[in-house]
């Protein structure tokens, strides 16, 4: 498999009034072609900066460059002008956000928005460009794409509203696709919907996918591979199968664990992670972990774990993996499988 | 979860409806029937837009009912017109929020924040007893006394929801809505404040009306779960029933939606995929309301709004695949 992309010990600071925050530090991962990454973490856990950064997204100041580097087409994306960006975003890496509505422009018609990228990166004439246009909303599955075409995004509903954002990522047949958390704000069903409309897309575009988001239900559903963040850091990373079924960082465990069971018996407590995430503007010199790991080592607070190899694909950074360290089995609650499902009427 | 079968809340017919303007209005809450009894937990699922939140608001009279009763321990909320028997009343009801943002002043300090109820209805001697009190309640929830004198904004959001729950318990209510209590949380914080309902639960003998869309975390709580569509009740039954043999087509899509974190499962699943979107409250499709996206409707079902039954025990479905004549999908 050929990488499209490398993300290489990235390293990403902002400045504040109190002191700087290291949202991102040290991030490495790559992407394959016409696959799905999933980046999962909770909120402050730098996978929306890590994804925002590869677009060159971060304003700076406040946003601070530390390290590292974007790898894209055999080019670093860090070290590219404004000038040079804006031919690469909305045509080779385009984004999708985790609310519609304030990232659709509200005094523009659909149609508009869709051409704008088509006008400016495929010198489309407005025509075509709205000729075009109707076929990606088509495309999305959006019904008499000939008339909503004409309408601006407060007359679509918040499903509709997600696809069109999706045909505008989509208008110039971009090679990566990065959506931040894009069904967070929807209701299950319509997230269903997107989802199927995501793996269906990326199987007639080709298009591999960058998916940020926290629901370990999403990743199950549409990921390849996973990397899991915490602290600002990769902690795991893994194919979708290693991850949920052969996990092994207590990070990890505890997310597993986190989340109800269907089949889960009412009476057992829920294994919730003591604690709360680590401050990143003063964070632990070791593992960021350390704090709320129920396996926690002397070692553990003062050195950060390199990373083991379990596999070709699977990396981990634990102090458990050390050959020094005890041996620790995966706990039950974070055992995933055997989940029985009723899908018919 | 043992609970007595003694009613504490009953809801008839309960309807709540907004008027956008001279023409329109919107039916966010059009005739809702449903029991809550003592001690236990009630789901109440939906899309967003389906009137659950309303419900709730509607049941605390922090709106007036358009129609319909709300009976709590036997006296009707709505009709309680001296202000003294409604004190007393919202003391016995208390509500916990979605957005632990925006529901906590952020000009007040937490003890303040916490107290502010126990002010309204008197209930501590001097300053010495509240402080007292305030301090317990804040370990109760797992935070401590020094927190106190801090304000909202010093917490992150799993904190300040457990702020909301002190504030909640503070004048011992009976009966406390939590509406969308974790939606705003992380999945591991989420898990953390799910299990300090339930121990909270236990150790106040407190009933919950549990408003949320996470299907697999309401499962999770509740002993009985309501499903609503488009401002009506489309299925109520004990929790595991309804995950087991849901019975309404669209609890049956809900459920087949929800995302798994099984990956082997996830790939081999056929789910049941609704088309479009909800349908507008303020004109709802006639009949069923379900059924312009029901992949199973039928003629009548445009004709005839189905009606609220007891299809087994405990079961209750609005749907006419269960009426007897067309009975043959259960």
């Amino acid at each position: 498999m050929k990488k499209i992309l490398e993300v290489n010990d990235l390293s990403i600071s902002f400045d504040t009034y109190n002191a700087e925050v290291k949202a991102v530090r040290g991030v490495t991962f790559h992407l394959n072609e016409k696959e799905t990454l999933a980046i999962v973490g909770e909120s402050g856990s730098g996978k929306s900066v890590t994804a925002q950064s590869i677009m060159q997204l971060i304003p700076m100041p406040p946003g601070k460059f530390v390290g590292g580097s974007i790898i894209f087409n055999g080019e670093d994306l860090t070290q590219k002008s404004e000038k040079q960006m804006e031919n690469i975003r909305g045509k080779e890496i385009s984004m999708i956000f985790q609310d519609p509505m304030t990232s659709l422009n509200p005094t523009m018609t659909i149609g508009k928005q869709i051409a704008e990228s088509l006008i400016k990166h495929q010198n489309m004439s407005k025509k075509a460009a709205h000729q075009r246009g109707v076929e990606l909303l088509k495309l999305v599955g959006i019904p008499n794409p000939d008339v909503r075409i004409n309408q601006y995004p407060h007359q679509y509903s918040g499903g509709m509203r997600q696809r069109a954002m999706i045909a505008i990522a989509l208008a110039c047949n971009p090679k990566i696709l990065i959506a931040d958390e894009p069904t967070t704000a929807l209701d299950v069903t319509i997230q269903a919907q997107i989802l199927d409309l995501m793996r269906d897309l990326q199987q007639k575009t080709g298009t591999a996918i960058i998916m940020i988001t926290h629901d370990l239900g999403v990743v199950a559903n549409i990921a390849h591979r996973v990397a899991v963040m915490y602290g600002g850091k990769v902690v795991e990373t893994g194919t979708v199968d290693e991850i949920f079924y052969n996990p092994r960082h207590p990070y990890t465990w505890g997310l597993l664990g986190s989340m109800p069971k269907l089949d889960q018996n009412k009476d057992e407590e829920l294994q919730a992670i003591p604690g709360s995430p680590p401050d990143l503007a003063n964070p632990p010199k070791g593992c960021p972990f350390v704090a709320r790991c129920p396996y926690a080592m002397k070692v553990c607070k003062d050195h950060m774990p390199e990373y083991t190899k379990l596999s070709d694909t699977q990396k981990t950074a634990c102090w458990l993996l050390d050959e020094r360290a005890p041996k620790v089995d995966i706990p039950e609650t974070a055992v995933v499988g055997g989940t029985k499902v009723h899908d018919s009427f | 979860m043992t609970h007595s079968k003694e009613k504490l809340l009953e809801v008839n017919n309960l309807k709540k409806h907004f008027k956008l303007n001279r023409q329109d209005i919107l039916k966010a809450v059009d005739g809702v029937t449903f029991d809550i009894y003592k001690g236990e937990t009630f789901g109440l699922v939906g899309e967003s837009g389906c009137g659950k939140s309303t419900v709730g608001r509607t049941i605390l009279r922090l709106y007036e009912a358009t129609d319909g009763e709300v009976k709590f321990r036997g006296e009707d909320v709505h009709a309680i017109k001296s202000k003294k028997r409604l004190k007393k009343f919202n003391q016995s009801m208390q509500m916990i929020f979605q957005d632990p943002y925006a529901s906590l002043n952020p000009r007040m300090t937490v003890k303040d924040i916490i107290a502010e109820g126990m002010d309204i209805h008197q209930l501590t001697k001097n300053n010495k007893e509240r402080i007292k009190r305030v301090n317990a309640l804040l370990e109760t929830v797992g935070l401590n006394s020094e927190h106190g004198n801090r304000y909202p904004h010093e917490f992150s959001g799993g904190q300040r929801q457990r702020i909301g729950i002190a504030r909640a318990l503070a004048v011992n209510p009976d009966f406390i809505v939590a509406d969308e209590p974790i939606s705003a949380l992380d999945v591991s914080i989420q898990a953390q404040v799910v299990n300090l309902l339930k121990r909270l639960q236990k150790e106040h003998g407190l009933t919950y009306l549990f408003i949320a869309h996470d299907l697999s975390m309401v499962k999770h709580i509740s002993d009985r779960v309501g499903v609503m569509y488009l401002g009506k009740m489309a299925e109520i039954a004990p929790s595991d029933t309804l995950y087991k043999e849901p019975l309404h087509p669209y609890t049956k899509a809900l459920l087949s939606a929800i995302p798994l974190p099984d990956p082997k499962v996830e790939r081999t699943r056929e789910r049941i995929i609704l088309e479009g979107d909800l349908p507008s409250p303020v004109n709802p499709p006639s009949g069923c309301r379900f059924r312009t996206r029901c992949p199973l409707a039928m003629d009548i079902c445009r004709k005839v709004e189905p009606q609220f039954k007891e299809y087994k025990k405990d079961h209750w479905v609005a749907c006419h695949l269960y009426d007897g004549k067309n009975n043959k999908l259960s």
